[in-house]
């Protein structure tokens, strides 16, 4: 018998192409991902020595990042840079005849989300893309990262990578999340007791009760911002509720390609007694709903907490506290719930789903932006906004004051006009609340979707659980 | 690529932890389509104010270290996104190697794709090397890779570890590509392999 393996050992021994002497592999690449931020040089380098896309049917691009998200884009794109760019991926896409999701299609949306919605994102698959958010498809039991764009330019010449192995991290959260406690709770705090750099080196499998009683969205949503971790990718083992996501859409296999596929995925799971180099265990129950209040992910705190003072921090920490402070405009010891906010985000790879859309629309329902705050909502894809306005979720965004916009990257990162002024302060569903993200000077606080909505409504960051006890009590 | 051997040059100190892509090269320098032109944005928000203006405090603006070529920085270098602008702003202003005590993984592997040698040293030998760097002009640090070495000012050497497949590339200047497709026939087999076992993907 050989040895118990992890599902990250599962995966990686299934695609090592070639192994050299000290142990680099080559790596079999199943789905490659491809934007146009990243990707113009990595073409343009395959134009250049005369090489083609090795598996264009693997390849599959879109438009995400500086798009605009207001009416009449697929028209004309204002921004030049941002038109070029997109031009080039355009013609990038035609002339070496990947599949591509134009800004023109409904299918067209952030990366992250339409590579599950599409079904081009299955169990067992290894899968990259210019963009460290690739960590998202480990939700499905993909071994799925980011690279670099010469790395970009590798894998579509020859559909490989050159990779050494991870060491295998487990992270289990054990019991039941309590109510108002969500997903994007359960990975800032991992990332709050691990630190940014804790995943470094590590590729991550998440584990035990609460993981299992997530939907496969609020997976994603974990295995996302693994990267903020400082980990290469995040694994979740697939299950029922992987295989029932899947079935169905449009890329998924069908009739007995689909029952060898799911004969397969049954096997994606760590054996009892694999090696794990690193182990985090946090209990479901202690997870409260959490912000951040420094320019670090890292910088995470319940929302019952009050902004820490620097000094209680060593090493270079301490000066980065400061900082971060400063940026942010805070000061120790003040209540987060006293930090007033000038407007809201819900939208990005991390909670631009349906699902998302769903848990903040139910906060919003009936109610309004609080005075002089100004709100955004964007799909993470053209079908979440369909899908959100069949469903009636628009109308109670727009009912509430928002902004209801087509899909795209948009304020996450701030390439395209949305954006925050400076001194700007934001209360965000995206990943990252580095300085100047979502705009020079913009000021981020990271949060699920209801707290977002929370915030929303009375204008300052918000304990949901007291909105949703008043709903209940009402 | 550009071949790295050894290297010396003039190092400036950036004692931040976590200094993080969006620092190094903001977004709104991603909508090139080329790889050079990047250098004059490198770090742009904590260079320059709002209309353009150097910020003179900040380690790049002072005269000592405008020609660095070596950077010595805190825990975390590189964390975020995975843009290769950040290596490619650092290459085009001119700094070929980073020393910190820990970098993310992207950007690491980023580095060595570029000609830069990222270089990763424990903690005391970092703040040595920060303080060397701090005396400016003066303090010449060099990096040999072909012998891992880091040697100060004063001389003192330390060592580190490099993946012995990243120095081969960096020391000759070779194109990964043109090495792995060496091994087309090893795809093809994997590829038809894959095609009976895993026909779906
Ligand atoms: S939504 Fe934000 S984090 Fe996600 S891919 Fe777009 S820019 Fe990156």
């Amino acid at each position: 018998m050989s040895a118990p393996r992890t599902l990250y050992d599962k995966i990686w021994d299934d695609h090592v192409v070639h192994t050299s002497d000290d142990g680099t592999c080559l790596l079999y690449i199943d789905r490659h991902l491809v934007h146009e931020v990243t990707s113009p040089q990595a073409f343009e380098g395959l134009r250049m020595t005369g090489r083609k896309v090795r598996a264009p049917e693997k390849t599959i691009a879109v438009p995400d990042h500086n798009v605009p998200t207001t009416a009449g884009r697929d028209k004309k794109i204002d921004n030049e840079e941002s038109r070029i760019q997109v031009e080039a991926l355009d013609r990038n896409a035609k002339e070496f005849g990947i599949n591509y999701y134009p800004v023109s299609d409904i299918r067209q949306g952030i990366v992250h989300i339409i590579g599950p919605e599409q079904g081009w994102t299955l169990p067992g698959m290894t899968i990259v893309c210019g963009d460290s958010h690739t960590a998202t498809h480990g939700a499905f039991g993909a071994l799925a990262h980011g690279i670099g764009t010469s790395e970009v330019e590798h894998v579509l010449a020859t559909q490989t990578l050159i990779q050494k192995k991870s060491k295998n991290m487990k992270v289990e959260i054990t019991g039941s999340l309590r109510p108002g406690v969500t997903a994007k709770d359960i990975t800032l705090s991992v990332i709050g007791a691990t630190g940014t750099a804790g995943g470094t080196g590590y590729v991550i499998e998440y584990c035990g009760q609460a993981i299992r009683e997530l939907s496969m969205e609020g997976r994603m949503t974990v295995c996302n911002m693994a990267i903020e971790g400082g980990a290469r990718a995040g694994l979740i083992a697939p299950d029922e509720k992987t295989f029932d996501y899947v079935k169905g859409r449009p890329h998924a296999p069908k009739g007995a390609k689909w029952e060898a596929a799911l004969a397969y995925w049954k096997t994606l799971f760590t054996d009892e007694g694999a090696h794990f180099d690193k182990v985090v265990t946090i209990r479901g129950e202690d997870i409260a709903p959490v912000v951040t209040w420094g320019t670090s992910p890292e910088d995470v705190l319940p929302i019952t907490a009050e902004v820490p003072d620097p000094a209680s921090f060593t090493g270079g920490k301490v000066g980065a506290a400061q900082r971060s402070l400063d940026y942010m405009g805070l000061t120790p010891g003040m209540k987060l719930t006293d930090i007033k906010i000038d407007a809201v985000f819900i939208g990005s790879c991390t909670n631009g789903r349906i699902e998302d859309l769903r848990a903040a629309a139910a906060i919003l329902k009936g109610k309004k932006l609080a005075p002089g705050v100004r709100g955004m909502v964007v799909p993470g894809s053209g079908l979440v906004r369909l899908q959100a306005e069949e469903e009636g979720l628009a109308q109670i965004f727009t009912d509430a004051g928002f902004e209801w916009r087509l899909a795209g990257c948009s304020m996450c990162l701030g390439m395209n006009p949305d954006q925050l002024a400076p001194g700007e302060r934001c209360a965000a569903t995206s990943n990252r609340n580095f300085e100047g993200r979502m705009g020079r000077g913009g000021r981020t606080h990271l949060m699920s979707p209801v707290m977002a909505a929370a915030a929303a409504i009375t204008g300052h960051l918000t304990d949901v659980r007291e909105i949703m006890d008043a709903a209940q009590h009402a | 690529m550009d071949k790295f051997t050894t290297l010396t040059g003039i190092a400036a100190p950036m004692p931040l932890v976590n200094i993080d892509t969006d620092m190094i090269i903001p977004k709104q320098f991603l909508k090139t389509i080329k790889r050079t032109g990047l250098g004059v944005n490198l770090f742009d928000e904590m260079r320059y104010t709002q209309d353009g203006q150097e910020i003179p405090d900040f380690v790049l603006n002072q005269p000592a270290y405008r020609k660095a070529q070596i950077l010595v920085a805190g825990d975390n270098f590189g964390c975020g996104s995975s843009r290769e602008h950040a290596p490619w702003a650092l290459l085009d202003f001119g700094i070929r190697c980073v020393i910190s005590t820990s970098f993310a993984d992207i950007f690491f592997n980023n580095c060595f794709k570029n000609g830069i040698l990222p270089v990763v040293l424990p903690e005391a030998a970092v703040q040595h090397l920060m303080d060397d760097a701090r005396k400016g002009e003066n303090a010449r640090i060099t990096v040999d890779l072909e012998s891992q070495t880091v040697t100060a000012s004063d001389g003192t050497t330390f060592s580190f570890e490099v993946d012995p497949f990243k120095k081969h590339c960096l020391l000759n200047g070779l194109d990964d590509i043109g090495l792995t497709l060496e091994k087309a026939s090893a795809i093809d087999s994997f590829e038809a392999k894959n095609a009976t076992l895993r026909p779906w993907a």
